[in-house]
């Protein structure tokens, strides 16, 4: 295999060969060599980490009408890096009365749950962490770990307001997993396995273009689950000062912000393995594994600008109909759709692709719009009980 | 002393030492803290098995929401941010006299045990864990029928706890 | 090789430590936390019964993700009646929720 082709198993034997030839044990070598992969991704993790701050602020103000950072760096590039330094020299406070041992491991337990979450994903044909065969269900295990670290920033700060933002973060948290659980299984579904190598292998047609709803539904529970508007209860500045990171300054916050952004482009990158074909792009990734890996940073990009730009369009939702949303509306039809495309599934196992697929998505439209003709219908409802029968208002001439 | 067996002996010395903090401190909330990091020990346990299933369902129910769930009972529960009084009852000698005994007996029956294989036979090749335990919970002479059980007992669950909880305000 | 009885003492001094917790502690809460420890260890019997016997044979891992269902049952019913009760009589110790006794 040429480099070009296979690039980390090229560099693992050359490396292997290096250490062997400097009297080090094989398993002594094959273990600092897989340090040394997890060493490289989130060293590279963490630049392109950086480099999403500078792509958040960028957009937020071209959202907003404006031009956004330009004067540090040409188009503002060295702007995160001095928002770093800032944040770095900042005094490190821990506030009178707080449990030290729970406040300080809390940001890491943050950072560390999105950091495991690139464990999975697959770069290119051959360069992934590990090969889960139960990928998928591994990334709402990651989620479990933010979802502690949340609770255990927002009581360790022995502030109220900290404690409630957390509560508000944690239940919408634990709520929007059934329905991102349960759009897990149509991916599963369809490739017949919860890896995520399997799940991208089968992708000759994107799972998008087979389930439309479930990839909306997804991207909904994924950015409930993100804690990013319109379902940011925790940073409701308006609301709760800060919520859950309220107390937190320098470079504690500075984790659970960085944190914040990775986890918003990391699942833009699921969103894109999962539904849009992963580093698949008309047979690109066989010609090189680097253009694979540049398909994929693509792609997840282009599911973090939605990402970003569902955030500054849409205004923060109250949280009884965060919930109420969650409970009556989007796992009931998570569920019925997951029936559905699992029964059509088994029905139409044998036809040729092009049948299978407009069926498919022909149920999910289907399904997508009678269950907002039920929501319209009930909405009707609710508001004719509220205010009364619409008055039709003749214009007086 | 194989690597494998320094590990579990590593992983083993976590998970006890964790699971007797639960047991023993005073703070409540620091307790639940610590059964999620049993739990996890737990969790790394199933992995050494090969039972990479169980270990990703421990860590999303017992982590992902019944430690969470704890948490929230803990601060519900709580008259101020304070502990106050002991926390272990009259009888706390009976308790370890108890639990020592138990664990004597177990470990005095176990020690000489030779019923399974003592080591692990290795697994066939091809063998996809996930695939048969599908095939098991669903196949109708295999365990589809302890598998509804199971989902009927959550649903009363669900309902019952809710209910009992429930504030009529 | 870790030997079968290493899983099986490991599982039993877990299974001693949340029998402890249970025995001894005066909070109802951490009464349900010991019995947490217990079905963890449980569960650990469980999967290795079912690594160091058939492999085939998938009775142990059903097993445990049933014992997974039920204490999450357990558990959630647990704490809601704790609560419910703390609402009442404004206590959870469980020394003091005694109006069933003479």
């Amino acid at each position: 295999m040429s480099f070009w082709n296979d690039p980390l198993k090229v560099a693992a034997d050359w490396l292997i060969g290096v250490f062997t030839g400097w009297g080090m044990p094989e398993i002594a070598a094959q273990i600092l060599i897989g340090f040394l992969g997890i060493f490289l991704l989130i060293s590279l993790l963490m630049v392109l980490d950086i480099f999403l701050v500078w792509v958040e602020r960028k957009v937020v103000s071209r959202f907003q009408d404006r031009i956004g950072p330009n004067r540090v760096g040409p188009f503002g590039l060295i702007q995160p890096f001095a928002d770093i330094i800032k944040l770095l020299i900042k005094e490190d406070t821990t506030p009178g009365g707080a449990d030290k041992v729970v406040y300080n491991i809390a940001p890491m337990l943050s950072m560390m749950s999105v950091l495991i979450l690139w464990a999975v994903v697959p770069l290119a044909p051959r360069i992934i962490g590990v090969d889960l065969n139960i990928g998928a269900l591994y990334i709402i295990a990651a989620g479990a770990i933010g979802t502690l670290s949340i609770i255990m920033a927002g009581w360790a700060s022995n502030n109220k307001f900290a404690l409630i933002g957390a509560f508000r973060q944690v239940a919408v948290m634990v709520s929007f997993e059934i329905p991102m659980l349960t759009m897990l299984l149509i991916p599963t579904i369809f490739a017949g396995s919860m890896g995520f190598n399997a799940i991208t292998e089968a992708q000759d047609v994107w799972f998008v273009w087979l389930a439309p709803l479930a990839a909306v539904i997804f991207l909904i529970a994924a950015i409930a689950e993100l804690g990013r508007a319109p379902f940011d209860m925790a940073e409701g500045e308006s609301e709760l000062v800060a919520g859950y990171n309220t107390e937190y300054s320098g470079m504690k916050f500075g984790m659970f912000y960085a944190g914040e952004l990775l986890h918003a482009f990391t699942f833009g990158g699921f969103w894109a393995i999962l539904f849009f074909g992963g580093y698949r792009f008309f047979g690109l990734e066989q010609v090189s594994a680097f253009l694979a890996i540049a398909v994929i940073i693509f792609k997840a990009m282009i599911g973090y600008w939605i990402i970003m730009w569902v955030k500054y369009t849409l205004m923060r939702i109250r949280i009884d109909h965060m919930l109420g949303f969650n409970w009556k509306f989007l796992t009931p039809l998570a569920f019925v759709l997951v029936m559905v495309v699992a029964l059509l599934n088994a029905l139409l196992a044998g036809t040729p692709t092009w049948l299978y697929a407009s069926i498919m998505f022909l149920s999910n439209v289907v399904l997508g719009w009678a269950a907002l003709e039920i929501a319209r219908s009930y909405s009707r409802k609710e508001r004719t009980r509220l205010e009364g029968a619409i008055q039709v208002v003749e214009v007086q001439h | 002393m194989t690597g494998e067996q320094i590990i579990f002996i590593l992983v083993a010395l976590f998970t006890l030492g964790s699971g007797f903090m639960v047991v023993t401190t005073r703070n409540l909330v620091h307790a639940a803290l610590w059964l999620v990091s049993t739990l996890f020990g737990v969790a790394v346990t199933f992995a050494l098995l090969n039972a990479s299933f169980l270990a990703v369902v421990q860590v999303v129910v017992y982590i992902g929401a019944i430690a969470i769930l704890f948490i929230f009972a803990v601060m519900l529960t709580r008259k101020d941010m304070r502990d106050q009084g002991p926390q272990t009852n009259r009888n706390w000698w009976v308790g370890v006299l108890l639990s020592v005994l138990t664990f004597a007996g177990l470990f005095f029956l176990l020690q000489g045990w030779n019923g399974l294989s003592k080591t692990a036979s290795a697994i066939p090749a091809g063998f996809d864990a996930i695939s048969e335990l599908g095939n098991a919970l669903i196949s109708p002479d295999a365990y589809v029928l302890p598998f509804e059980v199971a989902s009927v007992l959550l649903v009363a669950a669900l309902v019952g706890a809710v209910y009992v909880a429930f504030n009529r305000k | 090789m870790v030997p079968l009885s290493w899983y099986l003492i490991f599982a039993a001094a877990l299974f001693s430590i949340g029998l402890f917790g249970v025995l001894s502690r005066r909070n109802a809460v951490a009464i349900l936390l010991g019995i947490e420890l217990m079905l963890n260890s449980v569960n650990i019997n469980l999967a290795a019964f079912w690594r160091y016997g058939d492999v085939l044979q998938m009775t142990g891992q059903v097993f445990a993700i049933i014992v997974f269902a039920v204490a999450a049952a357990e558990v959630s019913v647990g704490l809601a009646l704790v609560i419910s009760v703390y609402r009442r009589r404004n206590t959870v110790v469980a020394d003091d929720i005694n109006m069933m006794k003479w």
